[in-house]
């Protein structure tokens, strides 16, 4: 299948602040993404150990009667995500397993650091109420100062640790 | 009249539906930009790929703008649009751990699932470790509970605390976006890359 290149940035991201606009026009809220692994961790812990779920000051915000951590806005909408991330890899020709890395590095490299950096990003999500999603662009489109500190932190971070990962990289 | 599902001029059984249905456009669009590439993220960062800040800004402006006017003509009640609340110090600990989540692994979580969608195993792995990290935070909730409280400013807009209104806001905020269009455009001339 022939590949096609990516769309324009500036018309993506006009798109994209259109999908965040209808997000708030129909649901009043805007998008998310870690909220939904929130719920899946929740779930699962809940499954495993009942007990510990109802008794932890965390978890059992969560469970309990009458409440489904699965049936969530931000779980449906991460579903979406899968559909649409594959119909648009679909269109334009780019379904394929691989482990795309920066060709000086090894597969297994990019692996271990993207299991690091997710283990990161899980939980500082956790810890700052939302990602970059959640609380970085729909908070800057609601004019919320957490998500403008949250933007300038996570930005601003990647930016200064850039140097010493830059092998990974460049 | 809008937001719809708040104000219950469209049931709220209707409301996950929705969130599916946006949730398309949202992995569409992120896809079709090329978010779905952590070499293409990751280029934010040492200035050979500025498609985040392009996208990322973009998009915030386009919402913000949509939602100002959308409240002039009176088709939407700001008030009822939840705006997330602030916890200084969290949400300054939080972000800056997540940076660091982002330049170690080359996505954020939005991210992670569209590449995951479309076959990237790295992608894969890296939602493994959100899983992770996700769960490690929820163990470790009541030792961390009263940071993660403290710091409490409630749900407070940036137009607000500078004392301006939401469109000189949404002004400051547009030619501060074509300032770093410009330098993203000019970075991407000074180090240029191989399509991939």
């Amino acid at each position: 299948m022939m590949k096609t290149k990516y769309m324009n940035p500036y018309l993506a991201g006009v798109l994209l602040g259109l999908v965040l606009l209808m997000a708030f026009f129909f649901s009043g809220r805007g998008l998310g993404a870690s909220g939904a692994v929130k719920s899946v961790v929740v779930s699962a812990v809940n499954v495993v150990a009942p007990e510990h779920t109802a008794n932890s000051s965390y978890y059992s915000k969560y469970v309990g009667e009458g409440k489904s951590p699965m049936k969530a806005w931000l779980v449906f909408e991460m579903i979406g995500v899968l559909v649409g991330g594959f119909l648009s890899g679909a269109f334009s020709g780019r379904l394929k397993w691989k482990v795309e890395h920066f060709p000086k590095i090894t597969a297994n490299r990019r692996l271990v650091f993207a299991g690091i950096g997710g283990i990161l990003f899980g939980f500082g999500s956790q810890l700052g109420r939302g990602c970059t999603s959640g609380s970085a662009l729909s908070g800057m489109a609601s004019l919320s100062v957490a998500g403008f500190v949250s933007m300038m932190a996570i930005f601003g971070t990647a930016f200064a640790l850039a140097f010493f990962f830059r092998k990974n990289w460049i | 009249m809008g937001p719809l599902v708040p104000q219950e001029i469209i049931g709220a059984d209707w409301n996950l539906l929705i969130a599916f249905v946006i949730g398309i456009g949202f992995g569409f669009v992120l896809e079709q930009a090329g978010f779905s590439s952590s070499r293409k993220l990751a280029g934010m960062f040492y200035g050979y790929d500025t498609v985040v800040l392009k996208v990322f800004f973009t998009g915030a402006i386009t919402a913000m703008l949509g939602l100002l006017f959308f409240s002039l003509f009176g088709w939407i009640d700001l008030n009822l649009i939840y705006v997330n609340p602030t916890f200084m110090g969290s949400a300054i600990v939080g972000g800056v751990i997540m940076g660091a989540g982002f330049i170690i692994g080359g996505f954020c979580p939005g991210t992670s699932v569209c590449a995951a969608a479309i076959g990237k195993i790295d992608a894969m792995v890296f939602i493994g470790g959100i899983f992770l990290g996700i769960f490690f935070f929820a163990e470790g909730f009541p030792l961390l509970k009263d940071f993660y409280m403290s710091g409490s400013m409630g749900p407070l807009k940036v137009s607000d605390v500078l004392g301006i209104s939401g469109g000189v806001m949404a002004l400051l905020v547009i030619i501060a976006a074509l300032i770093m269009f410009k330098l993203g455009e000019l970075a991407e001339k000074r180090w240029p890359r191989e399509e991939y």
